[in-house]
């Protein structure tokens, strides 16, 4: 466990030097990537550890943005309120949802999500006066810290890091506590988990609570972040990308989604203008070579190299 | 003392086929129980109505003093029944200790916990029940590396963690050498008399062996229940295993 | 009173028929496979929309039908091609969890979906009508697009083709006995990888079909797969994996909620599919007609 926690604080202490070295532009894809991370890390409770395969988790991201965004516009911009509200709109949302959907496993959960998915996204473009219809919620004024506003990159990408770590840790170590572990029992065999004595459903209801308040809260640095919030964010293409960046991270270890993460972004925004804003057909190219050539994803390439004890 | 387990006209149909037809079993607490009988006799559909996989179309099913017949599995589980398959069923991508932690930390830790927890009494329990099953220098390895043998044996420790009132043993010793059986009867003799046993076998050595009394089941009907010695010189089941008896012989003219 | 009730909502209802015969042609192909292989294909929305976009690149602007036949049978062509390359991609990852699959599937439909976006751009494209089908003809005293009532006669043809075929011909009975068993027909000698081939071929011919035919409704546009695919999937939960009455019912089912349920309550429409599907898997998970299989 040492080493790992030392990388660990050696990449934060890195990251968080970012605004220092890099220009604002870039620093921006960098909070885009941060917060995308956490969503996709969200997911991998679901899918990697606990073997719920969601299509629909966007739904709970874009609702803790659109929560955040409206908060700040219309009551308060100060921090932490919006972000709090959105993880708890998210949790709230997964909490309504989840009750049906943990009720099936596999393809049919899959299908489930998907529909829920679809559910938020109309809901969405339909209560216009909330969410500013198809042409999304914008305006969203600045994260105020202690009532100043945080404008500058600079200040906004360390405000979405500081959340990613409050989510990422939450996560980590959710993951590596006896709840965690019943998941992964879950996932690799819930028959004997009922023969053990477990209730699977209670502790799937709860992953999927919990990721989704973590969705949520990614939602919540969207709106600071990009002060800009469609429904874009709550459909398809950013639940489906969510699960490439998981799968090719490789499903279960957290950090895994978190490389997948930044790929997906880097090959969306930042090599997307290149190519004439086409990001989305090589991510599906990559999305079909990563299921095919790396069934564990990049942290399963990492477990041939280090004989170490599965998460 | 009341039966720790009591089947009363227990029945599971499927379609038109009954496969267990009003079974009356009464296994007393303490007592090491055989369940034989030839392919086909509804030995495994009998096992899962018990451990509640499955759900019984007629008749009641007892633990103790308590009618489980409408609970399920998991609830099955919790009050004291704990299970072996046939078939391995492990996790078969985490370590041997992490398979075994799953189980004794329902008993012994804390498994509803978000926060890290060592769970010191319930790793202290595993390490002697691997220790037991003769796993114990294998804790760090994973389950899907493990032989067949070796499964057996984790199988059991699972089962041993969760500190059972009732254990179901299903072929446990089939595709063990004669040593893991010989360990295997071993380990089942030297559990404590808090825990009643039944075990379903074809290796009727296993089973002639272990069980204080066996009960002979035959296409889905109880045949006889009675000591080794009485199953072993009944001319009806001999008839049974071989073939040669029909339905009608058995149960209306037979020995 | 039930009289006036109809005749306020006819074409509401109409309109929910003839979505219903969308939904149909283009479930059915979905829910054999899945039931067949539990293979779940998520690029069948892709597919329905390669049509659409046929649709247009034949008979987009100008009503003819030269140009309406050439799409539909160019339409056919390429989604039984399309099937086919499906079937082979999926085909290495036959051992892998099913789940793999589908996310094959998912990257082939990001992929299609990208490319048709490229070649075509971004707006919504209209389709016209053949000529003689693009008016409208009254019934019951109301004025109705004379092409939905035709779509309507078209699902149920197909209905009843997709029907015999599956229940009167010997490979009709292959395919229903690989819904039942899949294990025991390779058992019997049949390979599996032909009728997988040979189901995915028709059911995406059936998919780009139904595209093609639904362009002078929907048009063609991104996001329409999407829209499409959770339609399907409703359809094909509802109705039951693997069963052909299933899809017909659930499409008929779905298609009165997606037109009278929007026209009556458009708020709660959306609800309503949501509550019907959560409705259908909490009390009968394997759907209306579905095989007592255990879920995947």
């Amino acid at each position: 466990m040492r080493p790992r926690l030392l990388v660990g604080v050696a990449v934060l202490v890195v990251l968080a030097m970012v605004p220092l070295f890099v220009a604002p532009y870039e620093t921006g894809i960098l909070s885009r990537i941060l917060i995308f991370a956490l969503l996709a890390v969200s997911l991998d409770v679901l899918v990697g550890i606990t073997g719920l395969p969601s299509l629909g988790h966007a739904a709970y991201f874009g609702i803790g943005a659109y929560t955040a965004g409206w908060l700040s516009i219309n009551v308060t911009a100060e921090a932490p309120v919006p972000l709090l509200a959105a993880a708890l709109a998210g949790a709230v949302a997964a909490a309504a949802t989840g009750w049906l959907a943990v009720r099936s496993s596999g393809i049919f959960f899959l299908m489930l999500t998907l529909a829920i998915g679809e559910l938020i996204f109309q809901l969405a473009q339909q209560w216009e006066s909330v969410t500013g219809g198809s042409n999304g919620l914008f305006g969203i004024p600045a994260v105020r810290l202690a009532g100043s506003p945080l404008t500058l990159a600079g200040f906004v990408y360390w405000y979405v890091l500081a959340g990613f770590v409050i989510g990422y840790a939450v996560l980590r170590v959710v993951s590596a506590s006896p709840f965690g572990a019943v998941l992964r029992g879950i996932r690799d065999n819930e028959p004997r988990m009922r023969s053990l004595g477990y209730s699977p459903f209670r502790y799937k209801y709860a992953a999927f609570v919990l990721a989704g308040a973590v969705a949520g809260l990614a939602g919540g640095l969207l709106a600071a972040q990009a002060r800009l919030v469609t429904t874009a964010d709550v459909g398809f293409t950013t639940a489906a990308l969510a699960l490439l960046a998981v799968v090719i991270g490789g499903a279960g270890t957290l950090w895994g989604a978190c490389l997948g993460a930044a790929l997906v972004v880097l090959v969306r925004d930042a090599l997307g203008p290149r190519l004439d804003g086409h990001g989305p057909l090589v991510l599906g190219l990559v999305f079909i070579l990563a299921v095919y050539l790396l069934p564990r994803g990049f942290a399963g390439l990492s477990a041939l190299r280090v004989r170490r004890r599965p998460a | 003392m009341s039966a720790a387990l009591e089947l009363r006209g227990v029945s599971r149909q499927f379609g038109a086929l009954r496969a267990v037809d009003g079974v009356d079993l009464t296994v007393p607490a303490g007592t090491r129980h055989g369940l034989i009988g030839p392919n086909g006799a509804g030995k495994s559909t009998l096992f899962r109505l018990i451990t509640g996989t499955l759900r019984v179309t007629a008749g009641s099913v007892w633990l103790g003093e308590q009618d489980i017949t409408g609970q399920r599995e998991s609830r099955r589980a919790r009050l004291g029944v704990s299970q072996t398959l046939q078939h391995s069923s492990l996790f078969l991508p985490l370590t041997v200790e992490q398979n075994a932690m799953l189980a004794a930390q329902r008993r012994h830790g804390s498994p509803g916990s978000l926060l890290p927890r060592r769970q010191p009494e319930a790793r202290d329990r595993v390490a002697e029940l691997l220790a037991a099953v003769g796993l114990g220098g294998r804790a760090g390895v994973t389950a899907g590396e493990l032989s067949h043998g070796e499964r057996r044996q984790l199988e059991i420790a699972l089962a041993l963690a969760c500190e059972p009132q009732l254990l179901l043993l299903d072929e446990p010793a089939a595709g063990m050498s004669t040593g893991e059986s010989e360990r295997l009867i071993e380990l089942i003799r030297a559990l404590p008399a808090t825990v009643t046993v039944l075990i379903v076998e074809h290796d009727l050595d296993v089973v002639f062996q272990l069980a204080g009394a066996i009960t002979v089941l035959h296409l889905g009907r109880v045949l006889l229940t009675g000591s080794p010695a009485e199953v072993r010189g009944s001319a009806a089941v001999r008839e049974a295993y071989l073939g040669t008896a029909n339905r009608e012989e058995l149960f209306l003219g037979g020995s | 009173m039930i009289v006036d009730w109809f005749d306020a909502n006819l074409v509401s209802i109409l309109n929910g028929f003839a979505i219903g015969s969308l939904l149909f042609i283009l479930a059915v192909g979905l829910s054999i496979v899945f039931g067949m292989m539990d293979v779940l294909n998520l690029a069948h929305g892709a597919l329905y929309l390669v049509g659409a976009y046929l649709g247009y690149q034949f008979a987009g602007d100008t009503s003819s039908w030269a140009g309406f036949l050439t799409a539909l049978g160019t339409a056919a062509l390429v989604g039984l091609l399309a099937g086919g390359v499906l079937s082979t991609m999926t085909e290495p990852l036959a051992r892998r969890p099913h789940l793999d699959q589908a996310l094959l599937t998912l990257g082939v439909a990001l992929v299609v979906a990208e490319l048709l976006a490229i070649f075509y751009g971004n707006d919504v494209l209209r389709v016209v009508a053949p000529p003689g089908l693009n008016g409208s003809t009254k019934v019951f005293g109301d004025t109705y697009p004379t092409y939905r009532l035709a779509l309507i006669g078209i699902g149920a043809l197909i209905a009843v083709a997709v029907y015999v075929v599956v229940e009167r011909t010997t490979v009709g009975a292959l395919v229903r006995a690989s819904v039942a068993d899949r294990e025991m027909v390779s058992a019997v000698g049949v390979d599996n990888r032909r009728v997988k081939l040979a189901v995915l071929g028709v059911g995406s011919s059936l998919a780009a079909l139904a595209g093609v035919l639904g362009g002078p409704i929907n048009g063609a546009g991104p996001g329409l797969d999407e829209r499409v695919l959770i339609l399907a999937l409703v359809v094909v939960v509802i109705g039951g994996l693997g069963s052909i009455k299933g899809a017909f019912v659930g499409a008929l089912l779905i298609g009165q909620v997606e037109s009278l349920g929007r026209a009556l309550v458009p708020d709660l429409a959306s609800f309503v599919l949501f509550g019907a599907l959560a409705l259908v898997l909490i009390v009968r998970p394997r759907g209306l007609f579905g095989a007592p299989k255990a879920a995947v």
